[in-house]
């Protein structure tokens, strides 16, 4: 057991739909610092495996250690919940989320998005929130639209401004969920510019991506994930530089 | 303008059924009509938000008697609900000796009851809508951003809810302006009431009923233009600015 | 049991007259809501201000005003039509504007108003390349009408079309207000005679609402029938 805590440890997390299983035992530890990729082709189960650790799915089997807490679950006639909700609010107030469709709160305007949670959920001051905020949103270059509604502003524009609202929280760990995906190719670049910068002063962040030049240059571990089960994973250089399986030659390779 | 003026006293002067009387019959008749509508509406929309809360539950046993309540009221004629809420307090035994009495006596008190409940109705699935409605990703933003279920009903739910009801709540508000009317049927004076009563003594069904006609057309669109300026001001944030 | 004081067979014959209402000023509606449309959505300037006209004076005014207004006027304008037709052409014809009449009638005009905005929506919701197809295949105005649009139409209509019944179906209780022995005046009748408006006024309650349950079923039955080839169908 190391002196500090890990950020984030999940161990053999498994999930079925119906029938099918689409996480076969994945387990991910994530130490101060780490940039984990998650990489996969559509289906592979990477999304779901995110939303698994800050339980916006319940995971059938597997545990959660969210700085050395353990997520307490119990079973119910719906299957394995968690015994103890307020458990994992404050969890979930630990880790923040990046959405590929950003969820803004849309009846909310960008400087209202970013103080919301640090104001109901933290029971931080209006001031203090508002200042930070107010700072958090020059960081990504959108002090202007700090009284815009989201509605009012591009893809690109509402992705950074979630990425603030991220910040806000001083999270742990940062989650994102193929940030770039919804966005306009010339609205990609403004977007992932910021993740690096976030890389550089040494947040812990699990990104799930399609970005293949940002996982190569940024991160400190990549996963490839196929069908549930991680198929390659290790530095950056070595996955991606070179694969051993014929599948993950082929993901790589150049599409026409 | 002077001759309009003119026109207007000779109208006032040649007529034996619009005269100070009268207008003062229809006057006091607006302003019960006003009365009604407004205080059933405010009380049913108080009750209407733990309704549409509640029948949005996924605990059947809260969700199901609130259907109940909202599939009654809503499939059955106001006309009825009036009746049986009326007749009901008037024919009920000993009431009459009770200090109760003092405030059913007045056939106002069981009209307002009727419209409440019945605006409480609509209102309540109205809000359910608007509830159900709500984007799900800024439901599951609310979720990872460590909310609990009742800090997202209060500060994410609710609030884009409201916004979004608020053309269905002016149409509902219309809607019982309109359904008001039936007060008279139990001999309150409001609007229809004042007409009936006007109607009754000169025997103008034309003056009677199309005078009111006007002023309730007059309201409704008065209600429509303050829904339509309250529409653009909260619904401002959904409406993308040009760049 | 429930003890109806033999009022029970005279309240049957009341939910007919009020279902012999509901029915005449539904098909009433339809008629004026599909002219309605049509008007709205003519070329003319004059149809397209007349049907606007309509629409928002209509929805502007009470129900019941309306009835009061027709019932009692209608006879009166009716009458000074007849006497002008006599004099000018020597037409001698009565007209008598009875509860029964005024109150379709004010039903109808009111809903009119209604299913035409229900129309128009969904005229316009049809697709304008299916119209187009049909045209470039030789169809006739109104063969496109008959065989394409109106179909169509339908499947974007019906969920209005529902809802305007279910609230037409409530406003048939105002006819009671006139005078027309439907089941709610006959069931306010018994209840002031009995002292027992629970009673009644609760078996009434539950005739409209069997109705309304009923029409509910069926108007989903249609609307599968008019989705065939669309998704949402099941």
């Amino acid at each position: 057991m190391a002196a500090t805590p890990l950020p984030l440890e999940v161990r053999n997390i498994k999930k079925r739909f119906g029938d099918t299983e689409v996480l076969k035992g994945l387990s991910l530890q994530a130490r101060q610092g780490d940039v984990i990729t998650l990489i996969g082709a559509s289906g592979s189960g990477k999304s779901t495996f995110l939303r698994c650790m800050n339980l916006l799915e319940q995971p059938n089997e597997g545990d959660l250690l969210v700085h050395g807490e353990e997520i307490r679950f119990k079973q119910t006639k719906h299957g394995r919940e968690p015994a103890d909700w307020n458990q994992v609010v404050r969890m979930r107030a630990k880790l923040s989320m990046v959405f590929q469709s950003f969820n803004l709160w849309a009846h909310m305007t960008l400087l209202e998005n970013v103080i919301e949670a640090p104001v109901h959920v933290l029971g931080k001051s209006r001031k203090e929130a508002t200042d930070h905020a107010r700072s958090l949103l020059d960081r990504v270059g959108l002090a202007d639209r700090a009284d815009y509604y989201p509605a009012q502003m591009s893809g690109g524009q509402q992705q950074r401004g979630a990425i603030a609202r991220a910040l806000a929280m001083d999270p742990e760990v940062m989650l994102f969920d193929e940030p770039t995906s919804a966005l306009d190719p010339e609205l990609v670049g403004d977007v992932l510019k910021v993740m690096r910068d976030l890389a550089d002063e040494g947040r812990t962040m699990i990104v799930v991506t399609h970005e293949m030049a940002f996982a190569r240059d940024v991160s400190t571990q990549v996963m490839y994930l196929h069908q549930g089960v991680v198929e390659e994973a290790g530095p950056p250089d070595d996955v991606l530089g070179n694969p051993r399986s014929e599948r993950l030659r082929q993901f790589l390779a150049p599409k026409h | 303008m002077q001759a309009l003026i003119d026109w207007f006293t000779a109208l006032l002067a040649d007529n034996t059924i619009f005269n100070a009387q009268t207008l003062g019959y229809y006057g006091s008749g607006l302003v019960t009509t006003v009365q009604l509508v407004f205080l059933s509406l405010v009380i049913g929309l108080v009750m209407a938000v733990p309704l549409a809360i509640g029948r949005s539950s996924r605990r059947r046993w809260i969700s199901l008697p609130i259907f109940l309540y909202t599939y009654v009221f809503r499939g059955t004629p106001l006309l009825i609900q009036l009746y049986l809420i009326y007749y009901g307090v008037v024919f009920f035994e000993g009431i009459q000796e009770t200090w109760l009495w003092v405030f059913l006596e007045d056939p106002f008190v069981p009209a307002l009851i009727a419209f409440t409940l019945n605006t409480a109705a609509y209102t309540t699935e109205i809000f359910r809508g608007a509830i159900k409605a709500t984007p799900r990703g800024e439901i599951e933003a609310a979720r990872a951003y460590g909310m609990s279920q009742r800090l997202m009903m209060r500060r994410i739910i609710l609030p884009s809810a409201f916004r979004r009801a608020l053309p269905a709540y002016g149409n509902e508000v219309i809607f019982m302006l309109h359904a008001s009317a039936i007060a008279s049927v139990v001999t309150i004076m409001d609007l229809t009431g004042a007409a009936r009563f006007i109607y009754a003594r000169y025997y103008a069904p034309f003056d009677a009923f199309l005078f009111v006609a006007a002023i309730y057309l007059c309201v409704t669109f008065a209600i429509l233009y303050l829904f339509r300026y309250l529409e653009k001001r909260m619904l401002a944030h959904l409406k993308p600015v040009e760049q | 049991m429930i003890d109806l004081h033999g009022y029970g067979p005279r309240l049957a014959e009341g939910a007919l007259v009020t279902l012999e209402v509901a029915i005449l000023s539904l098909i009433l509606s339809v008629v004026l809501g599909l002219l309605t449309a049509s008007a709205k959505m003519s070329r003319s300037w004059f149809l397209h201000r007349l049907g606007t006209l309509y629409t928002t004076v209509i929805r502007g005014i009470p129900d019941l005003v309306l009835m009061l207004l027709l019932f009692f006027g209608g006879q009166m304008g009716v009458n000074v039509f007849t006497d002008w037709l006599y004099y000018q052409f020597d037409i001698d014809i009565f007209i008598n504007i009875n509860e029964f009449i005024a109150g379709v009638l004010t039903i109808g005009l009111i809903f009119g108003a209604y299913m035409g905005e229900t129309f128009r929506g969904a005229f316009m919701a049809v697709e304008y390349g299916q119209i187009e197809a049909a045209r470039a295949y030789g169809m006739t105005n109104w063969l496109v009408f008959k065989r394409v649009r109106f179909p169509q139409m339908m499947r974007h209509a019906l969920p209005g079309l529902s809802n305007n019944w279910m609230v037409l179906l409530k406003t048939t209780a105002l006819v009671s207000v006139i005078g027309l022995s439907d089941m709610v005046r006959i069931a306010s009748e018994a209840s002031k005679a009995t002292r027992e408006p629970f009673t009644f006024m609760l078996i009434v309650g539950a005739v409209y609402l069997a109705i309304a349950t009923v029409s509910e079923w069926g108007f989903a039955r249609l609307q599968k029938r008019y989705s065939v080839g669309f998704g949402e169908a099941d």
